[in-house]
């Protein structure tokens, strides 16, 4: 088999099943509310890629969702399940906020917006680091740990901001003084009035950065190995503990990224609850994206597209019909990775068979 | 004082004690039950329908107990039949169920907050402890742990379960039809979990938004902290909503701040997962499709 009819037949075969599954239902739901499903589907075109605008949100929200796509992906090469997204994404931003409030309004940009951030990453990071270490050093599962923590991380950055930072009478802290991100529309006026900010080169840089580290460094390569097989990867002198805690480190850091694009990049300040689902959104932006950097980012921005989407159709159909969307892709993708895989395999055997 | 303690624990307790049975039957079948929340939130939407417009909150549990079966067969379809991961389509599950019952709450009652008011049980102006005797729902709830230990432990149809939960290879190898047997356990674990839902929206006599608000989580933690047995997760849930209740008659005082309660279940599980306090240990197939 050519190595571009493996990728194509592993990773691209099966997310088109699930698009087209999505497609057909969405038409269903669109016809059983009594509309049109061309008209519906073609407003939701134009209001994301059609317009500026758009464009714009679909971008801004593609940012957080490829960073919290990058931390399931990484997770899953490990072979570790995070489902933590949303409590290290909120997280994340939290950590760019204090930073960004510490910071004195004069700190020059070049130092603050990295702080900030590094600030972000490294609260992301240790929200992250908690279910690794206690999978390495006690087999806690991380599944388990990471869906308790994201309850425990929320519900305390409810309080301390409820309790301690809020501006009286809402959820949200003061304006950070230092480290603001400036949107896309200053340099290309007809982003105008779209929240698509510079967070969005800082986020491409981690995928790329991504990429290198798993499939051109070693302890990548330690990674995916212990993910693939950790028995085998400890039999080659890996150590397997080490790996794990390492990678849901880097998730967690990816993760807080996204919290950036909010914080720094949109609001300016930090606001209780901004995750909003995005978190666990990522674990289908891995999903459809086969945890591979570049299609982490394309996932992304299908899913960014779906959401702004459905703002764009509420004048025909509820734009809760996306979320109902979203559910049905990836469990449309969830049952036909599995399904083309073996459907393939036995289609190649025989084959093989046939030449023998 | 006491009294109206343990009654409202037992009314706080209740949907975390259908939807944990649910958990417990599905996990302890090998099947992750990260899908509680949305078969509760499934069956709490179903109950408002059938309520309203069948007038009569026992119509409102068939038609929740519908949904909750409908969402457990597309789960067990999902990842046995087509071997998907379970964690993934549990996650989608929640979310389908926050869509669709957002999508329909717009299509039933042109409303993205809430439900009208629906017939529940008990009569206005009774007290508390009345009204939760008058509740058949309460009874199940309080009965559904202690039956399902019956069933696990001391039934054919238990003793399958846990079979196909730690080994399936070797069940298969003495005739038990594996994949059936999830299957039926599946199933009845959106029944089970369902019927918490079913509960909450009878007991407030209206469907909120995304009015589950984490209880299936709740309850997945209490199976987890009781160690996949049913009756020590159905005290991991008394226990849970006791927190919960204290919380609630304390926050005048403000001894302590209502969201460091709300992490206790959180933190209970966590510490046990980690084995600080006794190891406890999954069944040994969750999460094992390939049977």
């Amino acid at each position: 088999m050519s190595r571009l009819r493996q990728v194509f037949e592993e990773g691209v075969l099966a997310p088109l099943v699930a698009l087209l599954v999505a497609l057909v239902a969405g038409d269903l739901l669109i016809l059983a509310y009594g509309q049109a499903p061309g008209a519906v589907w073609s407003l939701l075109i134009e209001g994301t890629w059609g317009n500026a605008y758009g464009f714009g949100q679909v971008l801004y929200k593609a940012t957080t969702l490829t960073c919290t796509g990058l931390a399931v992906a990484i997770g899953l090469r490990a072979g570790l399940f995070n489902i933590g997204g949303e409590g290290q994404l909120a997280a994340g931003g939290f950590g760019a906020a204090i930073m960004g409030l510490w910071l004195p309004s004069t700190t020059p940009a070049l130092l603050a917006v990295p702080l900030c951030v590094g600030a972000a990453c490294v609260a992301g990071g240790s929200v992250g680091l908690v279910p690794g270490v206690l999978k390495a050093r006690f087999g806690a599962h991380e599944v388990i740990v990471t869906i308790m923590l994201n309850f425990i991380v929320l519900a305390f950055l409810n309080w301390i901001v409820s309790a301690h930072l809020a501006v009286p009478e809402t959820l949200h802290t003061e304006g950070v003084r230092a480290g603001v991100l400036p949107r896309l529309s200053a340099m290309i006026p007809a982003f105008h009035g779209s929240a698509a900010n510079w967070t969005l080169a800082v986020v491409l840089l981690a995928v790329g950065a991504t990429w290198w580290f798993l499939f051109r460094t070693r302890s990548g390569y330690e990674l995916r190995a212990v993910g693939q097989q950790p028995d085998a990867a400890e039999y080659g002198g890996i150590h397997v503990g080490q790996a794990w805690w390492r990678a849901m480190l880097m998730a967690g850091a990816l993760a807080g990224l996204g919290g950036v694009n909010f914080v720094l990049g949109y609001k300016g300040y930090y606001e209780d609850g901004f995750a909003g689902g995005a978190g666990f959104l990522g674990i289908a932006v891995a999903l459809v994206g086969r945890n591979h950097p570049v299609g982490v980012l394309l996932a992304a921005l299908f899913f960014a597209t779906l959401s702004q989407g459905g703002l764009a159709i509420n004048a025909l159909v509820p734009k809760q019909m996306v979320e109902v969307l979203q559910g049905i892709v990836i469990l449309a993708v969830a049952m036909a990775v599995p399904e083309v895989r073996r459907l393939v395999r036995q289609a190649a055997g025989r084959a093989t068979g046939r030449a023998r | 004082m006491i009294l109206l303690f343990l009654a409202q624990t037992l009314r706080i307790a209740i949907p975390f004690l259908f939807a944990a049975a649910g958990g417990a039957l599905s996990e302890r079948a090998g099947i992750v039950a990260l899908t509680l929340e949305g078969f509760m939130l499934g069956g709490a939407f179903g109950a408002v329908l059938g309520s309203y417009y069948g007038g009569s909150a026992w119509i409102g549990i068939a038609a929740g107990v519908s949904a909750g079966m409908a969402l457990g067969a597309i789960h067990a379809v999902a990842c046995i039949r087509f071997r998907a991961d379970q964690v993934v389509t549990g996650v989608a599950i929640n979310l389908f169920a926050v869509g669709v019952t957002r999508f329909f709450l717009d299509v039933a009652f042109q409303s993205s907050s809430n439900s009208p008011r629906v017939a529940g049980f008990g009569g206005e102006g009774l007290s508390a402890l009345t009204a939760l005797a008058a509740n058949p729902l309460v009874w199940m709830g309080v009965a559904v742990m202690p039956v399902l230990a019956f069933v696990v432990a001391r039934t054919t149809f238990g003793l399958r379960v846990r079979a196909v939960g730690e080994h399936p290879q070797a069940a298969a190898s003495v005739g038990v039809p594996v994949t059936r047997v999830r299957y039926v356990a599946v199933v009845w674990s959106g029944i089970l979990a369902s019927l918490g839902g079913v509960y909450l929206a009878l007991d407030q006599h209206q469907f909120t938004d995304n009015m589950t608000a984490g209880r299936g989580f709740i309850a997945l933690a209490a199976v987890i902290f009781g160690r996949w047995h049913p009756v020590r997760a159905g005290i991991a849930c008394l226990l849970f909503a006791a927190a919960e209740t204290l919380q609630i008659q304390l926050q005048a005082a403000q001894v302590i701040p209502s969201q460091f309660v709300e992490m206790i279940p959180y933190l209970l599980t966590i510490i046990a997962v980690a084995g600080v306090v006794g190891r406890s240990r999954p069944p040994a197939a969750l999460n094992q499709a390939d049977a």
